[in-house]
């Protein structure tokens, strides 16, 4: 039970109050590219969580088990790029391989992803913050969910703002950031929520 | 061919600031800028990157096969991030805590990245050189103006100290998650009203707008480049 809990927490503050794009800043070249049109905002946001599910799993092993033991544990932003970038292509191509259809729907976002901060950030993290294996597994979850999940909400406060009127300096970019300003001041509200879910 | 040297260098910092007029490293320019010494920190960070990726590359540029190339720079800028990484751990620990990730993440900085494939393997060692230098001291003045926004309006305080009197009229939210996006809103608005849209205003940004999008859809890590990986495996 005090397992489950501690999972609970975890995915609970990286989706909500954690999340990476809103309050982190990572991933938000994505976030402020593909997220005009829902059905895209939606396949990019799947498409990251897989690869932040499968990008953990490689490398957390990785970590523990291969740099740590030979004390080379400062290789690790250069093992864990060429990792990712190399799981990406390879997810690309087993996609194209077994799963067209999928492979149309996802496989385009899947070269965006290998420079994606987001990534690369959560694989370190999971590191820095000392979790285990199955705490990892359910942060890169809990990461990718608050992904699709700020992608979502944006895309449709996207289509508003394609309708309205907008003062001319702050067409394209700046009311884009200016919104997704208060997006993450609305996500400012679950500060705390879940410290005091179990107390 | 003076002139010309001298536009590489200061290009950068104006007519294609990094960060307001091409929009690239947007996480940095969000996630460091709370207060005017990490900004500076990370910019000079990004610099160091930037100038050693750049000459690197520019010196490899005739050796590197051009299928590879992608992969070949970000191990090149992989290696200098963690060079900068240990060295400011080692000689700036107050530094290294306040960025945290950030550092690391320099590596998938669209930047450093952008300027290898766009400049340094197309140009002269000497020109690769200065323009890194221009684009990140360009990076820079753009994170540290951020900061100072951020820092002063939120904090009342400029570079860590205090400025009298300022403190009972700080936005507070300027220095958390929203009040970053906010300001760089802001400073894109203003920066297009000040040059009266001269600058090459981006339609959309990230894959349309990065650098390297040519490279990177029809390059290496398109179709063309997975059929020819699969092919050599």
């Amino acid at each position: 039970m005090e397992l489950f809990k501690s999972l609970i927490v975890i995915l609970l503050s990286s989706v909500l109050v954690n999340n990476y794009v809103l309050s982190r800043f990572l991933g938000i070249c994505p976030f402020l590219g593909v997220s005009k049109k829902l059905d895209q905002a939606t396949g990019m946001g799947i498409a990251v969580t897989a690869v932040m599910l499968l990008a953990t799993a490689v490398t957390w092993p990785i970590q523990k088990l291969l740099l740590e033991k030979i004390g080379l544990g400062y290789m690790q932003t250069i093992v864990f790029i060429l990792v990712i970038a190399a799981l990406v292509q390879m997810l690309e191509l087993l996609l194209k391989k077994t799963s067209p259809s999928l492979h149309k729907g996802l496989g385009v976002y899947l070269p965006l992803i290998t420079t994606n901060c987001a990534v690369l950030g959560v694989a370190i993290n999971n590191i820095n913050d000392g979790y285990d294996f199955l705490q990892s597994m359910v942060s890169a979850l809990g990461v990718g969910l608050g992904f699709l999940l700020a992608m979502v909400l944006f895309s449709g406060l996207r289509a508003r703002i394609d309708e309205t009127n907008i003062p001319k300096p702050f067409r394209g970019l700046a009311i884009t950031l200016i919104a997704a300003s208060f997006i993450s001041l609305a996500f400012m509200g679950f500060a705390g929520i879940v410290d005091t879910l179990f107390a | 061919m003076k002139n010309n040297n001298l536009s590489v260098l200061f290009k950068g910092i104006l007519k294609e600031n990094p960060v307001f007029v091409l929009v690239l490293g947007t996480c940095p320019t969000l996630a460091t800028t709370t207060n005017v010494v990490g900004a500076f920190g990370m910019g000079i960070a990004a610099l160091a990157v930037l100038l050693c990726s750049n000459i690197l590359i520019s010196l490899l540029r005739k050796i590197i096969p051009d299928s590879v190339r992608i992969p070949c720079y970000i191990v090149i800028i992989a290696g200098f991030v963690t060079m900068v990484e240990m060295l400011v751990h080692a000689y700036f620990p107050k530094l290294y805590e306040m960025l945290g990730v950030y550092l690391a993440l320099i590596t998938v900085n669209c930047i450093i990245l952008g300027r290898a494939e766009m400049f340094a393997s197309k140009n002269s060692v000497f020109r690769s050189a200065l323009d890194g230098i221009g684009m990140g001291l360009g990076f820079t003045l753009a994170l540290v103006a951020m900061a100072t926004v951020r820092e002063v309006f939120g904090n009342a305080s400029f570079a860590g100290i205090a400025i009298p009197f300022f403190e009972p009229y700080k936005i507070e939210v300027l220095t958390k998650a929203p009040g970053g996006m906010l300001v760089y809103g802001l400073l894109i608005a203003l920066v297009f009203a000040l040059t009266h849209g001269k600058a090459p205003v981006k339609k959309s940004f990230v894959c349309e707008g990065c650098p390297h999008v040519e490279h990177c859809r029809t390059g290496c890590l398109s179709e063309a480049a997975v059929a020819e990986e699969g092919g050599a495996q």
